[in-house]
């Protein structure tokens, strides 16, 4: 069963008369690592947000888990993180942890429990007692990961959750993330506008294009898992990313005009 | 200690340039008998150890002290302006909550906010001391409930700013864990607004004890820093620096009621260190 299903599904903003997505069609099967990406414009932020149904589409129709988004997010299916950790800097990380815990009515023990194991996952044992403005931009990336994924929500939605950090930190996050996709066996949606990350995390690539945003193609990534630092090194990894940056040169990723970024259905 | 003691050099200082620049110009206008701005003499500036001895004297024949008289003055203003700060401090919060809810009632309602701190303290002053006079309200809760009207306004406009503060992809973040809007208010927008709140309160608490001082006399209270102010008002061309003396106890309490907000917020927010206004 998909996990995802988006059928026709198109966006226009009323102001500026902006088509966002146009007819996107798109399953994500369970345990599946799908990244969205494309050029500035091209709706991949706004995809992900009706998948979340924090944006609804103007027609078509989206199920998660089998059900509409809406339900969906009533029953806290997913878990997101944005490109800013969206941290509240008057709580303590365990306690940023513990928000949708509380959420959903977890009692302290129970909540207490599972920050521990959270904050073990995310390798910030030690840190619970701090305020976010106590931590670097990545450990504090790594807080926001930690709350999504507290609920054990089947899916995980992140938008760019790596693009305000440096290469390094990105790479290293990016490992840790795909161990915790396969010691949690969720499904991911990843919104990203770096090719060489979506090739090395990803099972599906999701091409898309601008004006109005639809899908261009999709690539399989045939990488063999687990993903490690070899996995930059094998010629397959070149071919892909040779493939991506081909295919989003051909959805037009080259005639990306300031009229795009103005848009602005990224934020 | 060391911070302490910079601290206690640093007062020093700054009380013993203040006290230069008051006796230097009171020097200086006597010399050349200015009369620009105003005529100096010992009445328009007492000298400021007058003002201080006259604290440690009997403001009447074989009565106490004029410090002991503004001490228990002081208490009963604090009394007020205490009691004023915290109802204008909850009811400045509750109508930033409501107006908070919706931009249309924010826009309906803000002008009328706004407008009742052009009517001054005194044009209400006798319609709510002898209004609440006759429902049996003892005058000095009149007062306090005078002092929340001048302190709930820069309560209501701040926190207002503060509940509208909360980061729009927090609130993103509360929609995804289906919260409602009650919930996203507790757990968001209350929380984010904290340090619009205090600083809001820290010009209102200085502003509840004008508020007290300025109702005191229209509800006929003699025995608050108010009464006292009206009463040395009465005097001042023979004795200017007991009047002087009771605005510099009013003064102290200023700063002692700012002190303890500064304290408060300490205590509730916290914030990034590079963020503390």
């Amino acid at each position: 069963m998909s996990v995802v299903e988006l059928k026709n599904v198109t966006k226009t903003f009323a102001r500026g008369n902006t088509i966002a997505l146009q007819g996107i069609d798109l399953a994500i099967e369970a345990g599946e690592f799908v990244s969205l990406i494309g050029p500035s414009g091209c709706g991949k932020s706004t995809l992900l947000r009706t998948i979340g149904d924090l944006i609804q589409p103007t027609s078509g129709t989206i199920v998660v888990n089998g059900k509409p988004a809406q339900q969906a997010r009533r029953d806290r299916d997913y878990g997101i993180v944005f490109q800013d950790p969206v941290l509240y800097d008057w709580r303590t990380v365990a306690k940023n942890i513990a928000l949708p815990l509380e959420m959903l009515g977890w009692d302290r023990t129970r909540r207490a429990k599972r920050v521990q194991e959270m904050t073990e996952l995310v390798e910030l044992t030690g840190f619970e007692g701090h305020h976010p403005y106590q931590l670097s931009g990545g450990m504090q990336q790594r807080v926001s990961i930690a709350r999504a994924l507290s609920f054990s929500p089947a899916l995980l939605l992140m938008d760019e959750p790596f693009g305000a950090l440096d290469e390094m930190t990105r790479e290293r996050l990016n490992t840790e993330l795909l161990q915790i996709w396969q010691e949690t066996g969720s499904t991911i949606v990843f919104v990203t506008h770096s090719i060489a990350e979506a090739v090395f995390l990803s099972t599906r690539v999701v091409v898309m294009s601008a004006r109005p945003g639809r899908i261009a193609e999709l690539i399989e990534v045939d990488l063999k898992q687990p993903r490690t630092q070899e996995t930059r090194e094998d010629p397959r990894y070149f071919e892909l990313v040779t493939a991506v940056r081909e295919a989003l040169a051909r959805g037009g990723a080259d005639k990306i005009t300031e009229e795009a970024l103005v848009a602005g259905d990224e934020t | 200690m060391r911070p302490l003691l910079r601290r206690a050099a640093l007062l020093v200082v700054v009380l013993a340039a203040l006290w230069g620049i008051w006796e230097g110009w009171h020097w200086i206008g006597t010399q050349f008998k200015l009369t620009w701005p105003f005529t100096v003499d010992d009445v328009t500036m007492p000298h400021l150890h007058r003002i201080v001895q006259a604290l440690f004297q009997p403001a009447q024949v074989n009565g106490p002290w004029l410090l002991t008289i503004l001490w228990h003055a002081s208490l009963f203003t604090a009394k007020e302006s205490i009691v004023g700060l915290a109802i204008g401090g909850v009811v400045g919060f509750a109508i930033a909550v409501v107006l908070s809810q919706s931009r249309l009632v924010e826009r309906g309602f803000i002008p009328y906010i706004v407008a009742s701190q052009t009517i001054p303290l005194l044009a209400i002053a006798p319609m709510v001391v002898i209004g609440l006079g006759t429902k049996g309200v003892t005058d000095w809760v009149s007062v306090a409930i005078l002092a929340a009207y001048l302190t709930f306004f820069p309560v209501t406009i701040n926190a207002l700013r503060g509940l509208q503060s909360a980061d729009p992809r927090a609130v993103e973040l509360m929609h995804s864990y289906a919260a409602s809007r009650w919930r996203i208010l507790w757990k968001l927008r209350v929380p984010a607004s904290l340090p619009y709140f205090f600083s809001a309160f820290r010009i209102a608490a200085p502003l509840s004890i004008v508020g007290a001082i300025i109702s005191e006399p229209a509800a006929s209270i003699q025995g608050g820093l108010g009464g006292a102010i009206v009463n040395f008002n009465q005097y001042y061309s023979i004795e200017p620096q007991e009047l002087w003396a009771t605005n510099l106890i009013a003064a102290l309490l200023g700063i002692t009621f700012f002190s303890a907000v500064v304290i408060a917020e300490r205590a509730v927010v916290r914030r990034a260190p590079e963020n503390v206004a």
